[in-house]
């Protein structure tokens, strides 16, 4: 893909100067997600081709979510318009389209809602802004509901709590539904159906992978460092987004997170059934989606008879398994003792360890015990910033107080790191910018939106290179890390400035077991 | 004439305000929250999570970090609404309390702040090109229309004084259905015309964020996905189905 197809935004040289653009309409109005084929589409239930009564469909699936979900409802009649958002997401920051304002974007399906479901709206559309749901319509949302990453920074900002990401998730189900989905997200969901991830690699292919993993870990420690599949008995299922076995830098957290599995002596396996943890279920906002995924998990711990379930680094994931799998699939703590459908779980599970547990607070853990000595010095050749992804800062936890989530990968990263340094606090913590390819966005043919929709990350970024000698930027996100290595370089800044986090701690580790 | 359409009116926009607010929150009550969505850092305990709510009620925190001259004109005008409210509220007691009588001068001033704060609001959402974009036709009109009611208000006070002693009785008298004479001086008539429109609009309108605010999950629910099974009725049935 040629660099020169649109104008890269300039970095201004002082931080502080990146101001919010005047809007230019329709901007980014021409970029467009790819439609999925009748064959993607048919596999989720969804219709192959748009049908004729697809507006019947579609207003009808609309009531269903308005019945279904209060965020939605409550969402849809509270904003009063106060302009507290228009300034925080980074897709307007990047290419001032003003549609990409949360409450432009918001309004989109707000309108139709006022003139379909509301009084108001049914009879003084043009007063309060109602618009029939028309092929325009549908058009223009399929455009902008996939121009929206659900980061969720704007509803951090918003006085009501009124969370974009909630109204992108139901208008992307209301699309699917009437037979306008999108290509790069059902496509994945139908890998994960048919293989059990999301790169549609086959359990074989990902034992061979895991092999060669393993050797390359020998040769560099001159330790047996295993990385177990399918191990019946277990102590830990480890659930990890499939980038993990083979991308860079992801496959070097994956080796970060053997190498501490090894350190601490844990008896743990990955699962060919569940050798995903991303759920793209929740970018289409699709709970039957989101449920028949996270299922896969649920059957594999049932399976392998584990008793804890451990979560690698990736920030939607994250998110569906900290936040959503005891409600989907019983994956958690305390369900009733008549809930047979979770109790065929939890009874199983450590009560003793939190479930799921990420990957760096299992981590935290072994180091806060001792059982894990750091060598920082390892990393001296790097100067350390973190991007704390959207969906662990603002839809998640780690650890067992507020701002965990913030915390524990950082302390993960001065333990690892002697040069650490933090971006601007206006860009960190829950007022992360998204990396600009989240929620969906991840393909080619967004490339525009990626990169613009970075800037405000890679503005943040430079700062600390400049003044703090920062070389390299540690991610816990799958979508961040692929993101970042296909969008710095727009930025003239290296594909390799991206690490993962286990990879700072794989580094560091001190793999001399004697000495404990 | 006069006093038995008004009386009419404020029984008829009462009516409508009560009974369409109430069913939007039953409505907002019923409707079930299917997932765990604070947005975190959130408060562990339904205690926490009250106070967060109460935050955003009472001092709008999240649009204080949002946008500080928003927030000084939103706050400024929502504060200074109650203490216009307060102050009003003697026309509906007898005999008044004293927090009553203390809280009047306070609920005058206020009167003129809260003009003021929505002509700020008002000159941003045409000032600034951001919030234009955003603003429609009703969002203008909410603006004008409280405008209208403080700025009639203030001309009752200070321009044309109307007798507040039978304003008072036929307000009672509403109250107690024993209806009281209503003095049919023009601009006390269009004050409460556009109080009872605005009680009216109430429940139909962008003035719902009243209740939304203590709807809203992202805001009201606690972080305790991982100890705590939520499950919706309609999933909880998905669930059984599907087995």
């Amino acid at each position: 893909m040629s660099k020169k197809e649109f104008d890269i935004p300039a970095v201004p040289k002082d931080s502080e100067a990146l101001f919010t653009p005047e809007p230019k309409p329709d901007a980014t109005a021409s970029v467009r997600s790819y439609p999925a084929s009748a064959q993607h589409q048919e596999a989720l239930g969804f219709p192959g081709e748009i049908p004729d009564d697809w507006q019947d469909r579609a207003l009808a699936h609309f009531e269903t979510l308005l019945e279904r979900s209060r965020s939605l409802r409550v969402y849809l009649d509270s904003c009063v318009r106060c302009g507290a958002c228009t300034d925080k997401c980074h897709y307007y920051l990047g290419t001032g389209d003003p549609k990409n304002m949360p409450v432009a974007r918001q309004d989109l399906m707000r309108d139709v809602y006022r003139r379909h479901f509301t009084p108001a709206g049914r009879n003084f559309p043009g007063l309060v802004r109602g618009r029939e749901l028309t092929r325009e319509v549908m058009d223009e949302w399929f455009t902008y509901f996939h121009q929206c990453s659900q980061c969720r920074r704007c509803s951090v900002y918003c006085p009501y709590g009124i969370d974009t990401a909630e109204i992108s998730m139901a208008a992307r189900e209301i699309l699917d539904v009437a037979g306008f989905g999108q290509k790069y997200v059902n496509e994945i969901l139908g890998k994960v159906h048919k293989i059990g991830n999301n790169l549609g690699l086959p359990g074989p292919a990902l034992e061979d992978t895991l092999e060669g993993l393993e050797e390359d870990l020998r040769d560099e420690t001159g330790l047996d460092v295993k990385i177990p599949l399918d191990v019946e008995g277990a102590d830990i299922l480890l659930v990890t987004p499939s980038a993990d076995f083979f991308a860079e830098p992801h496959v070097d957290g994956l080796m970060g997170y053997a190498k501490v599995f090894h350190q601490a002596g844990l008896s743990w396996t990955l699962s060919s059934h569940a050798a995903e943890a991303g759920n793209f279920g929740m970018f289409i906002g699709n709970y039957e989606q989101m449920k028949k995924v996270a299922e896969r998990i649920r059957e594999a711990a049932l399976k392998l008879k584990v008793k804890r379930i451990v979560v690698g680094e990736c920030g939607h994931a994250w998110r569906v398994a900290y936040s959503f799998w005891n409600t989907l699939a019983g994956i958690g703590h305390g369900a009733d003792e008549n809930d047979e459908y979770a109790r065929a779980l939890q009874n199983q599970l450590d009560p003793n360890y939190p479930v799921p547990q990420h990957i760096c607070e299992l981590t935290y853990d072994l180091m806060q015990r001792g059982v894990l000595k750091f060598d920082p010095t390892a990393n001296d050749h790097i100067g350390l910033t973190f991007h704390d992804s959207c969906n662990v800062a603002r839809a998640s936890r780690m650890g067992d107080k507020p701002g965990g989530q913030m915390e524990i990968p950082r302390a993960l990263l001065r333990a690892s790191v002697r040069n650490f340094h933090d971006m601007a606090d206006s860009t960190i913590g829950d007022a992360t910018f998204c990396c600009g390819g989240g929620g969906g966005l991840l393909t080619d043919e967004l490339m525009e939106i990626r990169v613009k929709g970075a800037l405000p990350r890679v503005n943040a970024l430079r700062e600390t290179m400049e003044e703090h000698g920062v070389t390299h930027m540690a991610a816990i996100c799958a979508i961040c890390k692929a993101q970042f290595t296909k969008v710095l370089p727009y930025y003239d800044l290296p594909m390799d400035t991206i690490v993962s986090l286990h990879q700072m701690v794989g580094n560091a580790l001190r793999l001399d077991r004697g000495e404990i | 004439m006069v006093t038995a359409t008004f009386a009419i009116l404020f029984y008829a926009a009462t009516a409508i305000l009560l009974a369409g607010l109430g069913a939007r929150i039953m409505l907002y009550a019923r409707t079930p929250a299917p997932l765990s969505i604070p947005t975190t850092p959130a408060p562990t305990s339904r205690g926490g999570a009250a106070l967060r709510v109460a935050g955003e009620v009472a001092l709008f925190s999240s649009l204080f970090r949002s946008n500080k001259w928003i927030w000084l004109l939103g706050w400024a005008f929502h504060v200074a609404l109650l203490l216009v409210l307060l102050r009003h509220l003697r026309y509906f007691v007898e005999p008044v309390p004293q927090v009553l009588v203390w809280v009047q001068p306070f609920g005058l001033y206020a009167a003129f702040a809260m003009v003021a704060a929505l002509a700020g609001l008002w000159i941003r959402r045409i000032g600034v090109s951001r919030l234009r974009y955003i603003t429609g036709p009703s969002d203008h009109l909410m603006l004008a229309l409280l405008i209208a009611i403080g700025a009639s208000g203030l001309a009752i006070k200070y321009l044309a004084p109307t007798d507040i002693v039978a304003v008072k009785a036929f307000f009672l008298g509403l109250m107690r259905f024993d209806w009281q004479p209503l003095p049919a001086d023009p601009m006390l008539l269009i004050h409460l015309l556009l109080v009872a429109l605005l009680m009216v609009l109430f429940p139909f309108s962008k003035l719902l964020h009243a209740a939304g605010v203590f709807f809203s999950p992202t805001r009201n629910q606690p972080d305790t996905p991982r100890e705590r099974r939520r499950l919706a009725p309609w999933a909880a049935e998905l669930e059984r189905t599907n087995r």
